[in-house]
This record gives C-alpha cells, sequence and structure tokens, in this order.
C-alpha cells in the first residue's frame, strides 16, 4: 500500500497554472503519474484536453521533457524517443535511463491512436501508457468517441426526438490491452487513489519488460453536465455500480482490486446515469426500458470481468 | 573510390550504410521497399549499428523519425507515394520542429487509380511542405544527394528536412554503375550530429510542440521560412565540400546545352538522361536545343532558371505530373521566375508519363521538333497546356 503522506512529499512536475477547467481530474492524473515514477520521466502527449491547456506557447506546466506533435501519434513519438535513448546509449554518446511517459484522452488512444499504440506495443517499445477516459471527444467540445457509453448524449449523436443519444455500446479498450500480452494493464480511478498510484508504479515497473498501459476514468465536468467538486464523488459511484471496475493484468493473471459486491456497496447505474446532464433523457419515465438496457450492458460486462478474474458469478 | 553496379534503390541505401543513422523507421511500399530491405539487411549482418524500426504504417514511420530525432538521433527514412500521403500529416511537423531528417522519397503516381509506377504527384503534393528537396537524374546522383543532403539537414543554419527524389521503377530498379566514395572519407565528411536543443535534459526541461496561437505562430513559421531561405547559402558550401572529395561539380540545375539554345525542355528526373540524348544528336543537326534540368526544387532556384531561359525563343516546361484546372507546378513557378524579365521564352506546359507512361528517344525528338514549332505559335489558355504520349 502507497503512502499517501509520503508520496505527497515528491516533487510535482506537472504544475499549476494551465487552463484545464475547474474540477478536470485529467491534470490530477498526470501529476500523479510523474510523481509515480522511479526514474526521470520523457513524456509524450495526444493532441487533446491536457496538452492543449499545458503548454500555450511561450508557457509550459510540464517539468519535465515533454512533447506532442499530432493526435494519433503519441505511442509513434515516443517509440522515437525510447528507441533514440537506447541507440544513442549504445553507441556511447549519452550514459542515460529514463521512464518513458505517454497520456492521452479516449479519442487519441480508443479511436485515432489505436494503431500506433498497437503497433508501438508489439513492436517491444517500453512505455507506460495512461489513458484519460472522459468517454468522449472534450476538447472539440464533447464529440462522440468509440468510449462514450450507451445514450450519452454527445453533439455530434445528440439526443433528438427519434434518436436517443449513443445507440451503440462503448469499446472495451483494456481488453484490447490485454490481447496485446503486456507485462500489466490496468483500469483505475481518482475515487480509489492509492490503488491508482500503486497500479502507476507497477506500470512503470512493467516497463523493464514490455509496454503498459492504464485506463484511468476521468469525468468531464462541462461535457458530462456535473458539478466542478464532482469528478473523485462521480468516480466512486462508477466503481460502486460497476460500470468502472478496478481490476488488473499483470502477466496475464486478471486480478479484481476491488468488488462491490463483496463489502455490499454495489448500487444500481440509474445512481451513476441520474447525476449528468449527458443522461438527462433517461429519466423521463418513458426511457425506463433504456435505464434496463443500459443495466443489463453492465451487468453483462461485470460478469465477464469476474469470471476473468475468477470470481464465481452464481453467489450473489 | 570503386564503382559498383546498383539500382538506385541500392545507391540510396548504400550511402545510409556509410551515414549509418541511428534510427531508420521503416515501412514497406513500392517501389521505395528495396531500401529499406536492402538496410535490413546491412543491420542484419552488423554492418551498421542502427536501429530498424518496422513500423505499422507511414504515420508512425514519421512520427517515431520525429520522437527519435528530437531525442538527438540521427534518422533516416524512404517512402512512395500512398506512404508519403499516409505521412502527410506529421511530414509538415518536422520542418516546424527544424529536424534535420533525411528521407528518400521514390516517386510514384499517387492514387487512384491504384499504379505503382513512376510520375512526380506525390512529391509535388507536398511541394510546400517546409522539406528542401532534391529531384535526381540517375542513382550516382541519388548516392550522393544522399551524402550531401544528411550535412545539409544538420547545418546550423538550416536545421530542416531533406527529400532525395528518385524516379520509382525506372532509376529505383535499374542496375547502372554508380561510384562509391571511401567509408572512411564518407565518415569524415558527414561527421556527428550537433543537435540544436538537449531534449534529453531533464535538469532543463523543454517542452516540444507546444499550442502556437495567433501572437506567435507566425513568427515561428516566419523562422522556418527564412531557415529555407537560408539554405540556398549553405546548399553551395555543401556543394563545394563534396566536390573536394568527388571531383565533380554540382549545381541547383544542370545547364546541358543552353547557353547559346534558342529551345530549351525544362524537365526532372530520368527522363533528362534521354533528352540529354536528344539533344546531342540534335546538336549534331545543328539545332540550337537544350535542357534544362532541375535538380534542387526546393528552395526553388528561381533566378538561376530565369537566366537560364530568359533568352531562349521557345521553352517547354515537361512535367510528369498534372494541375487540375491549372499548369502543373513546375511551369507556374517557371512562369513567375521569368515575369519580371523584359525577355521572355513563348513556353508550353507539356505533360508527360503519368502511372509510369514510357518516355522513348522517339518522345524526346518529336517534343524537341514541338518545341521548334511553338516558336511561331500564338499561345494562350487553350494550347499553353498539352499532354505527351496519351491516347485520345
Amino acid at each position: 500500500m502507497v503512502n499517501i503522506k509520503e508520496f505527497a512529499k515528491r516533487e510535482v512536475k506537472l504544475v499549476g497554472g494551465h487552463r484545464l477547467c475547474a474540477g478536470c481530474p485529467a491534470p490530477t492524473i498526470g501529476k500523479l503519474a510523474l510523481m509515480a515514477a522511479d526514474k526521470e520521466v520523457i513524456v509524450s502527449s495526444a493532441t487533446g484536453c491536457l496538452e492543449v491547456s499545458t503548454t500555450i506557447y511561450p508557457y509550459s506546466a510540464w517539468k519535465v521533457p515533454w512533447m506532442h506533435t499530432a493526435f494519433e501519434n503519441t505511442a509513434a513519438n515516443i517509440a522515437g524517443v525510447e528507441t533514440a535513448v537506447k541507440v544513442l546509449n549504445r553507441k556511447g554518446i549519452i550514459k542515460k535511463d529514463f521512464r518513458y511517459l505517454c497520456i492521452a484522452g479516449d479519442g487519441g488512444t480508443y479511436d485515432i491512436g489505436l494503431q500506433a499504440l498497437s503497433g508501438a506495443i508489439e513492436r517491444g517499445h517500453k512505455f507506460l501508457y495512461v489513458c484519460y477516459d472522459n468517454e468522449s471527444y472534450s476538447n472539440t467540445g464533447i464529440q462522440r468517441s468509440s468510449a462514450t457509453p450507451l445514450f450519452a448524449n454527445t453533439t455530434t449523436d445528440p439526443v433528438g426526438d427519434i434518436r436517443k443519444g449513443k445507440q451503440e455500446l462503448r469499446k472495451n479498450f483494456t481488453e484490447i490491452m490485454v490481447a496485446h500480452n503486456m507485462k500489466y494493464i490496468a483500469q483505475a480511478a481518482l475515487s480509489n487513489i492509492q490503488d491508482m498510484i500503486m497500479k502507476l508504479e507497477k506500470g512503470y515497473k512493467a516497463t523493464d519488460h514490455t509496454a503498459a498501459f492504464i485506463n484511468i476514468f476521468s469525468p468531464c465536468i462541462p461535457g458530462w453536465g456535473i458539478h466542478d467538486g464532482d469528478a473523485v464523488m462521480l468516480s466512486k459511484i462508477a466503481v460502486d455500480t460497476c460500470f468502472w471496475p478496478l481490476y488488473e493484468v499483470e502477466d496475464g493473471q486478471y486480478k479484481l482490486n476491488y468488488n462491490p459486491e463483496e463489502s455490499g456497496k454495489k448500487i444500481p447505474i440509474i445512481e451513476f446515469l441520474k447525476l449528468q446532464s449527458r443522461f438527462r433523457h433517461l429519466l423521463d419515465p418513458k426511457n425506463a426500458d433504456l435505464i434496463a438496457e443500459f443495466q443489463k450492458d453492465v451487468d453483462d460486462r461485470w460478469d465477464k470481468l469476474k469470471k476473468k478474474c475468477g470470481i464465481r458469478t452464481d453467489l450473489v | 573510390m570503386k564503382t559498383k553496379a546498383l539500382t538506385g534503390a541500392e545507391a540510396a541505401a548504400e550511402a545510409m550504410r556509410q551515414i549509418e543513422p541511428d534510427v531508420v523507421p521503416m515501412y514497406p511500399i513500392t517501389p521505395q521497399t528495396q531500401i529499406v530491405e536492402v538496410y535490413s539487411q546491412f543491420v542484419a549482418d552488423g554492418l551498421v549499428d542502427s536501429e530498424a524500426v518496422r513500423c505499422e504504417s507511414e504515420h508512425s514511420v514519421m512520427s517515431v523519425a520525429i520522437g527519435a530525432s528530437t531525442a538527438g538521433a540521427r534518422v533516416m527514412t524512404a517512402t512512395s507515394a500512398q506512404g508519403l500521403a499516409y505521412m502527410f500529416e506529421p511530414l509538415f511537423i518536422v520542418p516546424a520542429l527544424r529536424l534535420p531528417i533525411v528521407m528518400n522519397l521514390v516517386n510514384r503516381a499517387l492514387s487512384g487509380p491504384i499504379n505503382i509506377h513512376c510520375d512526380h504527384s506525390d512529391g509535388m503534393a507536398v511541394r510546400d511542405s517546409g522539406w528542401i528537396t532534391f529531384y535526381c537524374e540517375d542513382a550516382q546522383e541519388v548516392y550522393e544527394h544522399n551524402l550531401m543532403a544528411l550535412r545539409i539537414a544538420e547545418h546550423p543554419d538550416v536545421q530542416l528536412p531533406v527529400m532525395v527524389c528518385q524516379d520509382g521503377f525506372i532509376t529505383s530498379h535499374s542496375l547502372v554503375n554508380v561510384d562509391i566514395l571511401d567509408d572512411k572519407i564518407v565518415k569524415d565528411f558527414i561527421g556527428k550530429r550537433k543537435p540544436a536543443f538537449d531534449f534529453l535534459d531533464t535538469k532543463n526541461p523543454i517542452s516540444v510542440g507546444a499550442l502556437d496561437f495567433y501572437d506567435y505562430f507566425f513568427e515561428h513559421k516566419k523562422q522556418e521560412f527564412d531557415a529555407m531561405e537560408a539554405s540556398r547559402e549553405v546548399i553551395k558550401e555543401i556543394y563545394e565540400e563534396f566536390s573536394k572529395i568527388s571531383g565533380k561539380d554540382y549545381d541547383f540545375i544542370e545547364k546541358y546545352q543552353t547557353e547559346d539554345a534558342e529551345h530549351i525542355i525544362v524537365a526532372m528526373s530520368s527522363a533528362c538522361g534521354m533528352l540529354k540524348n536528344a539533344v546531342d544528336e540534335l546538336r549534331k543537326k545543328g539545332k540550337k536545343v537544350g535542357l534544362l534540368k532541375i535538380v534542387l526544387f526546393r528552395p526553388f532556384p528561381e533566378s538561376e532558371i530565369a537566366q537560364a531561359l530568359n533568352n531562349a525563343k521557345s521553352v517547354i516546361i515537361l512535367e510528369r505530373m498534372s494541375g487540375f484546372g491549372a499548369y502543373s507546378p513546375l511551369y507556374n513557378e517557371i512562369s513567375a521566375a521569368l515575369f519580371h524579365y523584359p525577355k521572355k521564352p513563348k513556353m508550353v506546359n507539356y505533360v508527360f508519363g503519368l502511372g509510369g507512361r514510357n518516355f522513348g528517344m522517339s518522345d524526346a525528338l518529336a517534343l524537341y521538333s514541338e518545341l521548334e514549332k511553338i516558336d511561331g505559335e500564338f499561345l494562350d489558355e487553350h494550347n499553353k497546356l498539352r499532354y505527351w504520349g496519351v491516347r485520345e
């Protein structure tokens, strides 16, 4: 277990003064990801909220070497840096040892960045990839991504008279990452901060061997229609509804890090949906069947995950 | 110096072997593939100490190149047509970050329809991407320009990427004799890269690729434009320095019998070989014809070209590339170059060789006879753009 008091003494290398929305979890995720590193870190960011808001020239909130070039290629950029350091060390031109961190939103990860990420993992580049999943293209104003949940209202898949938001299921990206046979893959949330830091630390260590991937739940204040103090609370509800399970896959072994069913804390999905204006239309009594459909998807995914984690699903 | 029988692709790979870049990201695409295959074999045989990164796409090739070059590595790669189109986005970011990456472009027609053979639609589509660009006539030029490209790219006054183009199949797959310099001489000429900044310095960390709004963007682009302009002098310096080890002379353009020529064809790349043969034959018959070969396309050697052409009576700009609803790029740029000269030749834009359509001696000779006729023609928007070798 991480000692939070000791952890908090570490130097902060993603500092204030950036222009992210009040209450946005992304800079906290970035800051903790830097603090969790056991070596000097080099960062590559995909285009997105965190990137545009932290590096408006001539300012930068990053106190580490940081680079960005485009939306879909952050994994390829870091692969280039990692390769350069490897060969320059071998040739005796430099003598340096780093951890490499990619940080991108779900658009830059689930959608446009998937190919570059998959390729970089397959080629054996050793980097930790952190996705802050806010379930939409938030930087451009809340458009639908493949991470957007069923029925969510977005500006490119809006709720209208005949269509009730997104009609397709969310892509299970963490499982796509598991299929890449990395040493370490995990899902985390800010509500369980010690668990998240532990995962970041494990993720970095895993990069001694392979790439590593951590998907972190990142509620979007304006996009989801929540109050600016709600991100951690909503993360907790996402975990307790089993919408966003906390789990890790280490050397191919699944482990559920927190099971709300065991402690009797599991709550229905309506508790998650009702707090967000992107799901407001679901609260109309006429749409009760849509909530049931949403709940079924959550339950299906949860059951599948429990089986993978070796937890019997017939006892609850 | 020794002579080796090499294809244009192998000549590029041979230059890369001697340069021994730190990182070579790669992706196969016809007709470039042979370059990265040959280089991969050098890596596999331990002839070079390089990291070959076999990417999953050309977009990632250029993105890996950017990451590696930012971190201080010397980076080279190669591509063609669709590959270049796929890396279009990061391509423009390379000169903006002032990264001295060198890329071989083996020219091939852009789809569609899909066609693997040569034309210049790929290179011309990125003519304003900010890369210094050479179009080589043959494998010898490919070899030499790869070596010079690296020095030009890494020069402190330049720090821009360089593209070295050769014609797909016609040059890339034809076996010719190439004079290869001794490894030691090349290594001394190439030297070590001295990056303009230290990205790996965690004590003084920098952010690369920040968001640049209207308050700074224009100034940064201006620096990039200025570096491109500054490269003209640097290219001349590198030409001179290289000439000392190769024993040959280099210039932005090659003036083949143009001094007293009344009729000149302007062309780039492999077609120039055939056109030179035609010039030789016609000169024997007393015809005052010449060829102006453009080697350096970016920065555009405007005044050199204008001075070589302004005394001619008629000129054909022969391009393996067609504009849509407009003239081809060279025609436009040469027209602009001549605009301020009181004397101008009559000038026709001929599109030829698209998708690898063959261009032989009979074509070259026939074009020179067309050229003589142009002298007496009235030219307007209906006949300045013509197509050579297309079935009507």
